[in-house]
């Protein structure tokens, strides 16, 4: 069974007719090409898929396409600026915070969508007061905050400090 | 993945009526459960009807004081919620010791109360499940139960229920307000769910075609000293072994009321009520939270893998209650 569907990805309009099983991340990958959004465990586990879907950062493969007819995605590909580097893959290069580079793109993704939250004020597990206006995000704040992307190579030493450093910026 | 056609209803009761005639179809929201238990086989709907967008996405005051949470509140705004911080911090506190952050900004309030057990013989189709397939036998009995349950479990079933987040609402005495062709029904969240019996296949009371239209927080006011503490076998985004929901009202060093529930230890939110009638009245000391967490687990029957859920569980009691009655 199939349907029609209109997605916005990095800025581009696309109209494509899909299976009502195609998740996103197939969408992404399979149909559009647009192949930064890995899959790694395919079941929600390890956040290589992570992309922000309507501003905000989801794994792409247990969203279904049909579910997202008009929807805003954004892809690690999406957040660069022209020929430049977005400032999170930057720091991902200056800290080394990637070994294999599989998970990096949902890494870079999520991380950036995390900065947001961070910003709306949002808690975490780690926050100690509830209650406080602004967040101080330490190391214990990003590695929780960070704990939907696993990354095999365990490059996790050099992904906290460049998340680190464009948190400070 | 089975074939299946995928809806888009206008309001709620036209996907209840749409659920209503097709006896093997499923509801999705944020589909973070569902989407997976389908790729799985393990659920296998011929009709998908998406309420993402139908019930309300709005946490409001009630005029009793409380609060009502639409079923399509992401976990994610609803843990940062000011007024949810405040007045419930243990619900709070439980959304985030939950999944990670791509997940509760998907998941929703509703499908976070629905979601199914993690029991990993429930996931492999290859393995016996009476839940997943009725008089097939249990797995887990005489397997790999380590995270199974410790109390109200049957010899069909010893599935935990996963979430954080009710186990909060089941301390926190919430209301799930649910729609169905017949109308509307308000449900104590303890009823909600049930304990496996001989039907291990029915995780809820909800019959075929209700929705969750929202959950209801009462306007107690000692529920703002509510605290959730977890532990699990990781630092973070893992399920509980053993989780506590517990609120406090402490005056003079008494206990003048108490609230308690239990999570990783049965087949649905672990409404703790014999301890907490030992909490009333009596002294806010460790002895007397300990003596109400034993009797509390009396009835506990841990199986081969999972005994030291038991103490792990007393613990975890009597730490919670001591922060909640230093804390005043």
């Amino acid at each position: 069974m199939e349907q029609e569907i209109a997605l916005r990805v990095d800025g581009a309009e696309h109209r494509l007719t899909v299976d009502t099983r195609t998740t996103l991340l197939d969408a992404l990958r399979e149909r559009l090409g647009i192949t930064s959004p890995k899959k790694g465990c395919d079941h929600g586990q390890c956040g290589a898929c992570t992309v922000l879907l309507d501003g905000r950062r989801a794994n792409s493969c247990l969203a279904l396409a049909v579910g997202y007819d008009g929807s805003e995605i954004v892809t690690a590909e999406g957040l660069a600026e022209g020929d430049g580097l977005h400032p999170m893959q930057r720091a991902f290069v200056e800290h080394d915070g990637y070994q294999c580079g599989y998970c990096t793109p949902g890494q870079i993704v999520s991380a950036v969508g995390m900065l947001e939250e961070v910003k709306a004020g949002w808690p975490s597990h780690a926050t100690e007061d509830l209650n406080l206006e602004e967040i101080l995000l330490d190391d214990d704040e990003i590695r929780e905050r960070m704990s939907g992307n696993l990354c095999r190579c365990a490059a996790y030493a050099n992904i906290v400090p460049a998340i680190r450093e464009v948190s400070e910026r | 993945m089975r074939p299946y056609s995928y809806v888009r209803a206008d309001d709620v009761d036209g996907a209840i009526a749409t659920l209503a005639e097709a006896p093997n179809a499923a509801f999705l929201a944020g589909g973070t459960n569902l989407v997976d238990l389908m790729k799985l086989g393990v659920t296998t709907p011929d009709v998908l009807v998406d309420v993402r967008r139908l019930t309300s996405n709005r946490i409001e005051d009630l005029d009793d004081g409380g609060l009502r949470i639409g079923a399509a509140v992401p976990n994610s705004d609803l843990a940062a919620d000011r007024k949810v911080r405040t007045r419930y911090p243990a619900l709070s506190q439980a959304l985030l010791a939950g999944a990670s952050g791509q997940l509760r900004n998907v998941a929703t309030t509703g499908g976070n109360l629905l979601q199914r057990t993690r029991c990993v013989y429930f996931y492999d189709t290859t393995t016996p499940c009476n839940k997943r397939e009725p008089g097939s036998g249990c797995s887990a009995l005489e397997g790999h139960n380590k995270y199974h349950a410790i109390i109200g479990a049957s010899e069909h079933c010893v599935a935990t229920h996963p979430s954080d987040m009710a186990v909060a609402m089941a301390a926190l005495d919430a209301f799930v307000n649910v729609r169905g062709a017949d109308g509307e029904r308000r449900i104590p969240i303890e009823e909600l769910h049930r304990l496996p019996g001989d039907e291990p296949q029915r995780d809820t009371i909800l019959e075929h075609g209700e929705l969750i239209t929202s959950v209801d927080l009462p306007p107690l006011s000692f529920l703002s000293n509510s605290r959730y503490r977890k532990a699990r076998e990781r630092a973070s985004y893992a399920f509980a072994l053993v989780s506590v929901a517990a609120a406090l009202d402490v005056e003079g060093g008494v206990v003048r009321d108490a609230r308690l529930a239990l999570g990783g230890v049965a087949h649905k939110p672990w409404r703790a009520t014999k301890a907490e009638e030992a909490l009333r009245n009596e002294p806010a000391n460790e002895p007397n939270f300990r003596a109400a967490a034993d009797i509390e687990l009396e009835s506990a029957e841990p199986l081969g893998d999972n005994a030291f859920k038991v103490p792990l569980a007393r613990n975890i009691i009597t730490r919670t209650l001591l922060d909640l009655s230093e804390k005043r």
